[in-house]
């Protein structure tokens, strides 16, 4: 059987969905006898493949680099599913949203610091005023919520899709 | 003089229900579990949350169970599609209305907002959120009030105006702006009347209203002592 080809990737947010992703513990060894992750955090690719069957994102879209990466995930991503608070609401990294961009990093990098008091331009995108959840950009096909969505809920929607089931709603998945 | 006693159909099966009552209550004499989120048992129904409409036979309009009287040969419909699509939209319109960061909440894990979403179904919304900026009120010795969580219930208003009395609480402001107002809109701090009962605290559905020290996940509620003292009150002569 072709192994279906699994991408994650980690927008603005702590990676604690990863961590819990990879909170399945033994249940990785039957699971890699059927993915193939194809692109992550946890993986080599340095560019996003075409055809990818299923992709988890987590994390809010806080820059134009974001926004730009989530379009070309979903052009190249049969079923996408936003995975945790950030991807699905925004959560802490929209924390910020109420305070103007400037002002933040004046009070984070330069009135925070106490060395090198330096708002950080080089190889960091530049933020949008908003961090804002994925379904604003573009489709997403399941939400998962949960600060972290617990692993058992990760591995019961991947078990449902590989066996092609329609994902189960999850009593265990709530906000936060 | 005893209340009159009336017939009314709930999803169909005949209820006795009477005179008086709500539609509400008698489901839940019926054994009949209608969602509420501003109802607290003890306290005057408002009205305010929309999550308990109901569809009576006869109008094309939603009616809220928690305020509408029975009436003799009432026909209500408490579960429908058409009720969960508007339950849920309300709830998704509460979570975008104001920052209700679950992942950071003091009621975080004991949130009645927060439940009812998971009890729906609700895995997103599909609103924009408002991501508005709203104040946190710390002037309080023992209590915090989080504008942010706020829903605008009114169980607060009420508690303290029906079961303390001292009436500290009301609303002020009108659509989005609106917001619970201590006294004449002064810090909660500097109230006069307040006497720091915590009736409100423990009437909020959500992290709102909360104790201060309290970190995420830390703040529960006691609605059911509303409840209980709000019946002893009504037994006094």
């Amino acid at each position: 059987m072709k192994k279906v080809k699994v991408a994650t990737v980690w927008l603005d947010g702590c990676s604690g969905c990863h961590m819990s992703l990879l909170d399945i513990d033994a249940a990785v060894i039957a699971l890699a006898g059927k993915i193939d992750i194809v692109y992550g955090p946890l993986v080599d690719a340095q560019e996003f493949p075409e055809g990818v069957d299923v992709t988890l994102v987590e994390g809010a879209v806080s820059s134009l680099e974001d926004a730009h990466r989530i379009d070309l995930i979903r052009q190249r991503t049969n079923i996408l599913i936003a995975l945790g608070d950030c991807a699905v609401t925004g959560n802490v990294p929209a924390m910020r949203n109420k305070v103007p961009v400037a002002k933040l990093l004046q009070r984070v990098y330069v009135e925070g610091a106490d060395t090198g008091k330096v708002i950080p331009t080089d190889g960091v995108p530049a933020l949008n005023r908003h961090a804002r959840p994925l379904q604003e950009f573009v489709k997403v096909d399941i939400h998962v919520p949960g600060c972290p969505p617990p692993a058992k809920a990760i591995l019961g929607l991947l078990g449902d899709l590989l066996e092609g089931r329609k994902p189960a709603a999850n009593p265990k998945v709530k906000f936060g | 003089m005893p209340q009159k006693k009336i017939s009314i159909r709930i999803d169909g099966e005949l209820v006795t229900a009477l005179e008086g009552q709500t539609i509400l209550q008698a489901a839940q004499e019926a054994g009949k579990a209608i969602p509420t989120l501003c109802y607290l048992e003890g306290l005057s129904p408002a009205g305010a949350c929309r999550i308990c409409m109901v569809e009576v036979a006869g109008t094309e309009r939603l009616l809220p169970a928690c305020t509408t009287p029975v009436q003799e040969g009432l026909a209500v419909t408490t579960v429908s599609a058409r009720l969960t699509q508007y339950r849920r939209m309300t709830v998704e319109l509460l979570l975008i209305e104001r920052n209700h960061v679950c992942s950071v909440c003091v009621s975080n894990g004991h949130c009645e907002l927060q439940a009812m979403a998971t009890s729906l179904g609700i895995t997103n919304t599909r609103y924009w959120y408002d991501f508005p900026t709203l104040p946190v009120d710390m002037t309080h010795e023992r209590f915090v009030l989080d504008h942010n969580r706020c829903i605008l219930c009114t169980r607060c208003v009420r508690a303290c105006a029906e079961l303390e009395g001292a009436n500290v609480w009301d609303v002020g402001g009108r659509g989005i702006h609106t917001r619970v107002t201590s006294d004449l809109a002064q810090p909660w701090g500097e109230s006069p009347t307040c006497t720091s009962c915590g009736k409100c605290v423990q009437a909020c559905p959500t992290g709102a209203l909360a104790e201060k020290g309290a970190a995420v996940e830390e703040m529960t509620k006691r609605t059911d002592r509303l409840t209980r003292l709000a019946g002893s009150k009504r037994a006094q002569p």
